[in-house]
């Protein structure tokens, strides 16, 4: 693999994160962090709609005239959306799936880094680098929500993904970290952390 | 009375940023100052306000099992034809402030395309389905006071961050990171208001 491609997945990851670099995607995330399957259901679906939209959109990039740029874009997201929500609803009574998830699914049509990723990466690229572009911003949006789902949900009810860890031990389960102003909070950390340890990105 | 009761829950309760982190992406990059702010919360009411109602009956008489055609459920349709919806009414939107008020289309030039991607508005005609409202007029009422939520909350936070830049904030948490604690804060503050029935 070469250097440009690797640099292409990585840099979303960590240096060049959706979340707490670029700022993109915060809108239909925090609230899906109570609990770290929630998180889990909307991290891959993500990575599954970004992905393959940024694949068909490289497809098209010389097909679409720039004025209705657009309207193609969201008409695209939008099936896909609409097919990962399919397929959700088909596995929520299997697998309880929260009904609530529903609507921070239809929200990732809106979904800034979706949106993003096709104006900046897309439709310059070809296919197969954009494709691992909206995989991996994908998957840095995602690392970002399970870290802050991990918290969530260990200090908010003192279980990881529903299997009791705190709890035996006599923890009484924090009912603030529950509430969607914590996750806020928490990111505003998880940015202190990342920019302490990488200054250049610091603001002034 | 239940209008009132409507208003005032979409406004402070179920407030779009603080109990639903709708519409973060631009609340956070457009409020830097309150000017601005302002404008880009008076261009969001105004869509709400159109798109809602008009996603409603659309939702009523169209998406519904059993609307159109008899045992027909189009609901899977719903989110392509709301964003449908939303893009359309921004272009339009745009186009008419562009023939009638240049000036106002000046001072909101870049953030009236932008609004087509603001997840409050199409967040606001997801829960408008979800919520099951009995006639139009609920749906409008909820559009306004979800909107005003919208308004007050980038408002404020516009002003806190115009303060705030005078403070003696660590070095890493500048900029976005204190911004993020201060929303949270800000939705400790607007969690007062839970609970309270009208």
């Amino acid at each position: 693999m070469d250097a440009k491609l690797k640099e292409t997945i990585l840099n979303p990851i960590f240096k060049g994160n959706p979340i707490t670099v670029l700022v993109l995607g915060i809108c239909s995330s925090l609230a899906v962090t109570v609990t770290l399957k929630g998180a889990l259901v909307m991290t891959l679906s993500v990575i599954v709609v970004c992905g393959i939209s940024s694949l068909i959109l490289s497809l098209l990039r010389n097909t679409i005239p720039g004025r209705v740029r657009i309207i193609v874009q969201l008409v695209v997201v939008a099936m896909m959306v609409i097919l990962v929500d399919q397929i959700l609803k088909s596995f929520e009574a299997t697998y309880a799936i929260d009904k609530q998830l529903s609507v921070y699914i239809g929200l990732i049509i809106t979904n800034c880094i979706v949106m993003g990723r096709i104006e900046a990466f897309a439709l310059g690229n070809k296919p197969w680098p954009s494709f691992l572009d909206g995989l991996a911003n994908g998957a840095g949006y995602g690392l970002i929500l399970l870290v802050v789902a991990f918290f969530r949900e260990l200090l908010g009810s003192g279980t990881l993904f529903g299997v009791d860890i705190l709890n035996r031990f006599g923890y009484v389960p924090n009912n603030l970290v529950i509430l969607p102003p914590f996750a806020l909070i928490l990111l505003g950390c998880i940015i202190w952390v990342q920019r302490s340890i990488q200054k250049d990105l610091q603001e002034k | 009375m239940e209008y009132l009761s409507l208003f005032v829950k979409s406004i402070f309760v179920d407030n779009m940023i603080f109990a639903y982190f709708l519409g973060m992406c631009s609340f956070l990059a457009v409020s830097k100052n309150v000017k601005t702010a302002a404008g880009l919360g008076v261009a969001v009411i105004a869509v709400l306000l159109i798109t809602l109602p008009v996603n409603y009956l659309l939702n009523r008489y169209v998406l519904q099992p059993d609307a159109l055609i008899e045992g027909v459920d189009l609901s899977f349709l719903s989110f392509i034809v709301f964003i449908a919806v939303i893009a359309a009414i921004v272009q339009i939107v745009e186009m008419l402030v562009e023939k009638f008020s240049p000036e106002l289309y000046s001072a909101l030039g870049i953030f009236l395309p932008l609004i087509a991607v603001n997840c409050a508005i199409l967040g606001g005609s997801l829960f408008m389905q979800q919520k099951d409202f009995l006639n139009i007029g609920e749906a409008t009422v909820y559009a306004l006071g979800s909107g005003i939520g919208w308004f007050l909350a980038i408002v404020s936070l516009a002003a806190i961050r115009e303060k705030m830049s005078y403070s003696n904030v660590p070095d890493a948490l500048k900029g976005l990171g204190i911004t993020f604690i201060t929303v949270g804060m800000m939705g400790i503050a607007f969690m007062t208001f839970m609970g309270i029935s009208l």
